[in-house]
Formats: structure tokens, sequence, C-alpha cells
């Protein structure tokens, strides 16, 4: 019985207009094209050097500065007050000032000099990197100065070198970060929504009551449409493997296995997700809108893209409820730090348990009365 | 023998009740003509025989199971065609015939068989491609008789199958409905034409939820002393206090 439904399932899938584009179009743009917008690392910082010592030594923090990529020299400027009030005008997003005799304290006297770093914190994320890279930056030089006139006196200066060392991504490359979140949210989205507009369009259409007034089992039916969305979640998974291993060299530091086997789990649960609010509905609009509310909340608390721990108490506590939270996990563990199932084990059952309660709810909702 | 039988079936949606304490049996083999004006409740009257819906109170038996413990037993030994046309428009004529039927648990090679067959009989051979969604309303609405027999059930519940068809379909669609009930398929049948209910073999007329009349067309003419049943139908809705939903 079970295998008309599936076929019916398939041939209106396929002859949809629309459908098949999208299950191709999504996860290519998505993947094509976001890793490279959707992304934290904070680069073309805008900045004004106030610099009062006119100094070969200021010159050369200068070029060292913009050479290193993350900053764009707008002006050198006369004062301080003038360099603030490019910030006003929002032309500069940092003011790194040089005091005079910056030169002679440094090589000559040998006592030392101070820099002013004024960072616009307007985008707190954005004024703390710029702030913090062009720290870097200057530590680094006042590293080279060191090398280069090694004085008596500072030879015997201990000094801390701290070198990080980035484990599992080693150049902070925020796209590698993405990519799997991204595959995620892939399977959410087209696994959640299309399952739950199907039933809901049954219905509307009429054809759902057919259905009805037959003998078919509730659990066979539910499945069916189930089936149709684990076997295009596959898909979606498998051109998102590509994607991320020709565009983005990526490939998983664990096995292949163990995110089709998770895969197929959370496929599971979003469909089952989608199909319990399609129970529910009356309308294509209620469905939707429903489903948007929790996908939308569900994306934001999962962790994509803001850290779970830094998250207020009450928020963790949601997340814990969260099935994407641990796919998340599990995706990102195991691209890029090549975990196995016995890490996993937690997630592994959380899942599990989220895939039963879903579509046991989605066949017990389901009512073939009204 | 008696295939439907409801004592004093009722369904209220809040303070409402569209079917009020109905009771009537349909014999093994019968054309019964189910009539009455719209919102008369004869829709929700055979949603509840179906098993798609719950009776409030009163009880009712289709194929000799419970309508409302048994409906799923019930569901395999009827065929329901419902007012709206409810295939699924995005598949061909004969994938919307093999679903039907393999969902009521026919097997394939049968399927095959008697797929063809009935393409033939209702001279749908070049349509065995067609997307029922384009295909005209009349053809549609045999289909969905023919689909809604396919599977052989003891019963087959129509509600308005002929809506919005001309004449001569309708006048077609008739010969399938006896053709099925020669086949021994018991027809429950519920339409406001009146010419259609002279057809039946015995009619009943539901007049605000409940079942004013029942007999066969001829008695209720002699009866009300009316040329046609048209005549009779008329002098039943004028009672009808409720209004039209």
């Amino acid at each position: 019985m079970i295998k008309y439904l599936i076929e019916k399932e398939f041939k209106q899938i396929f002859r949809n207009r629309f459908l098949p584009r999208l299950i191709l179009g999504f996860p290519c743009i998505t993947l094509l094209l976001m890793p490279w917008a959707a992304n934290f690392e904070v680069k073309n910082i805008n900045i004004s050097i106030v610099d009062n010592d006119h100094s070969s030594c200021s010159r050369r923090l200068a070029d060292k500065i913009v050479s290193s990529g993350y900053f764009k020299l707008i002006d050198i400027a006369e004062n301080y007050a003038a360099a603030l009030e490019n910030i006003e005008l929002d032309s500069s997003d940092v003011i790194l000032e040089i005091p005079d005799n910056f030169e002679s304290d440094l090589t000559v006297t040998d006592k030392g000099a101070s820099l002013m770093i004024s960072s616009n914190a307007v985008n707190g994320t954005k004024g703390a990197l710029s702030a913090s890279y062009l720290a870097g930056i200057i530590r680094d030089f006042s590293a080279e100065l060191r090398r280069e006139n090694p004085s008596p006196q500072s030879a015997f200066i201990p000094v801390i070198n701290i070198i990080p060392q980035y484990r599992f991504n080693p150049n902070l490359d925020y796209k590698i970060f993405m990519v799997p979140a991204l595959m995620v949210m892939l399977l959410t989205m087209l696994c959640g929504f299309l399952p739950a507009l199907n039933i809901v369009g049954e219905k509307e259409a009429g054809t759902m009551e057919q259905i009805n007034v037959t003998p078919v089992k509730k659990h066979i039916f539910i499945l069916a449409k189930l089936i149709p969305y684990w076997v295009i979640g596959f898909f979606i998974l498998t051109l998102g493997f590509g994607i991320a291993f020709f565009v983005y060299s990526l490939m998983p530091a664990g096995s292949f296995l163990t995110i089709y086997v998770f895969s197929s789990i959370y496929v599971l649960i979003v469909s089952g997700f989608g199909l319990v609010i399609s129970n529910y509905s009356k309308t294509m609009q209620q469905g939707m809108f429903v489903m948007y509310f929790f996908i939308l909340i569900l994306i934001l608390i999962s962790g994509m893209f803001t850290p779970v721990n830094s998250m207020p108490w009450w928020a963790k506590i949601i997340t814990v409820l969260n099935p994407l939270k641990y796919f998340i996990e599990v995706m990102r563990s195991v691209y890029l730090m090549g975990s196995g199932f016995t890490d996993l084990f937690i997630q592994f059952i959380a899942l599990c348990v989220f895939a039963v309660i879903f579509n046991v709810w989605a066949v017990l909702s389901y009512s073939k009365k009204s | 023998m008696n295939v439907i039988k409801a004592e004093n079936l009722t369904k209220r949606f809040g303070n409402f009740t569209a079917v009020d304490a109905i009771s009537f049996e349909v014999k093994k083999g019968e054309i019964f003509g189910f009539l009455g004006a719209n919102g008369a409740g004869k829709t929700t009257a055979m949603r509840m025989l179906c098993g798609l819906s719950s009776p409030t109170s009163g009880r009712g038996e289709v194929a000799g199971f419970d309508i409302e413990k048994q409906s799923e037993k019930i569901k395999s030994s009827i065929g329901y065609m419902s007012q709206k046309f409810s295939l699924y428009g995005d598949l061909k004529v004969y994938e919307n015939i093999r679903l039907f039927a393999g969902i009521y648990g026919m097997p394939e090679k049968k399927i095959k068989v008697r797929t063809d067959e009935l393409l033939e009989k209702l001279g749908f051979q070049k349509e065995r491609n067609t997307l029922v969604k384009s295909l005209p309303l009349g053809w549609k609405q045999k289909l969905s008789f023919s689909v809604a027999v396919f599977h052989d059930p003891q019963i087959v519940f129509l509600d308005e199958p002929t809506g919005g068809v001309d004449p001569s379909a309708r006048r077609q669609f008739w010969e399938m409905i006896y053709e099925a009930s020669s086949r021994g398929i018991t027809v429950f049948v519920t339409t406001h034409y009146m010419d259609e209910a002279e057809y039946c073999h015995r009619v009943s007329i539901m007049v605000d939820g409940k079942i004013e009349v029942l007999d066969s067309p001829s008695n209720l003419k002699k009866i009300y002393s009316a040329a046609s049943m048209d005549e009779v139908f008329h002098r039943m809705a004028r009672k009808a206090v409720r209004n039209e939903t």
C-alpha cells in the first residue's frame, strides 16, 4: 500500500514546476553565496592616524598598519579633533594617535612610548575587534624594533610572547565555520517547510478527504509523506558535500558515514515537525507562519551565529530543547574536528528522542475524522 | 438485508444541530436517494456514515460495522465521491486509478487489467496519460465515480455527484450508477436534481436536519398526489425554517 503512496508523492514533487528547482537552487545559492556574505570577519576598517611625530618610525608604523590588509588609511589628521570629526561623519572607524617624540622615546631615550587607539564602538563587535587587531599590529611593530636595536637594558627585560594556535580552523576562516552550519539550515528549511505545506495543500485541495475515506493506516500515510523528504534530505546533503569540497576545499575531518547517519535522524525530526504543524493547520498561510515562527527561533538560538555559551540562562534552557543545536554541534565537530560516534553519543540520544517524539506526534495528531 | 442502518444519528456543531436524530435503513443493492435543500444536513449525515466525522449521539452501522468504533473497517467496504472534485489533479488518469486501487489493496496485476477495461468502457483510452486537472468537469466526475467503485465496494456514497454538469452528462452518469447497482453495489446518493430522484429506488427528504419522508418516488407522488418528485420536494422544503447556510 505504501508503495503507491510514495510513488504518488514523488510524481507530485517532480511534476511541480517549482519544487525541483527549489530543491536544487536553494542549496546552491545558500552555499555559494552565504559563506562569503554572512561573515563575522572584520575587514576594511577605516583608520585615521594622527601623527604628531612625523618621524620615519611613525611612518613605518603607518605603513605596517595599512599593509596588514585589515585597515584602510582614510587620512593622516592634523590633530585628534580633526580625526574625531571623521569618526562622527562615519568615514572612519578607528583613530590612532602617535605622540611627538615617539621615535626618540623609543630609540634614543629608550623609555618606551604610548599610543592611543580610539575605536568607534557603535557596532560593539567591530569596535572591539578593530582595536585588538590594531593593538596586535603595534605589538608586532614593537617586537620588530626591539630586534633591530637590542639595547643593553631591554635585553634583560623578559618578554612574554603569546603565540595563539587556533585548532581545527588555523586561519580562523569564518567560511569553514559557516558551511557545515549552513547545510543544517538547508536541511531544516527544505525538509521542514515542504512537508508542512504538503499536507495542508492536500487539505485545501480536498484530496485529503478522499484519502481519509480509504482504509489507509495513519502511520502508513505519514510514513509515505516522510520518506520522500528523507531522500531529498540526502540529496541536499550530498550536494552540500560537493560544493563544500569543490568551492571551499572542505572535506569532513570525520567520516561521511557519521554525518549521513546523524542527518537521516535529523531530517526525520524536521519533517516530522513540519507534519505536526500541518496537521494542526487549516490553511497554507497558517501552516507557513507557524512554521516560520518556530524555525526562526530555532535557528537564532541554535548556536549557528552566536555561541550558546554566551546566552543568558533562560535561552540556554531553550537550546536544550532545540534539535538544531545538537545537529549543528554534530556537523561542526565531525566536519572540523573529526569527531566520531563515541564523541557524539549525547547528541545521538537527544536527536533520536526528538525524532521519536515528533513522528509519534505527527501520527497521533493526524486525524482521519473531523 | 440492510447495509446501512442509522438510529437517532445526531451531529451538533456548538448550538447548531446539523443532523437531528435521523433513523433509516438502506437495503443491499438499493439506489437510495438522500434529498434535501442546501444546508439540510445531507453532507454531514453522509460524512458520519463514511467515518469522516463522529456522531454527537445516536448510532449507525454500515456494512455491518459500527460507524463510531469500526470506522476504519467500514472504509474498506465503501467508496466515496465528495461534492468537491478530489482526485489528484497533478496525477494522470491512470495514475489516480492506480493510486486508489493500490490503497484499497488491489493486487498490481489486477489493477493493470481492470484499468484497461475501465478506460475502454469510459472511452478514455486517449486520456490515459492526461493530467486529471486538464479534463473537463463531466469527465472528471465520471472518473471520480469510476475510482470510487473501482475496488468493488459494497456501498458507494455519492455527494451531489452531478453538480454543475449538463443534462446529457448527467444522464450518462446515471447510466453508470445503474450499471454499478446491477453489479450489486448499494448506491447512496445525495442530490437536489428532482429528475434524478425519480431514478432512485427509494428516497428520503431531509428538512432542517430531520428526515421528513422516506419512501419510493412513486409512493411519495401518490401520497402527496403530486405529478413529479419536484412537486413533492417543494411541499417538503416549504416547511424549512432554517436559513440556507
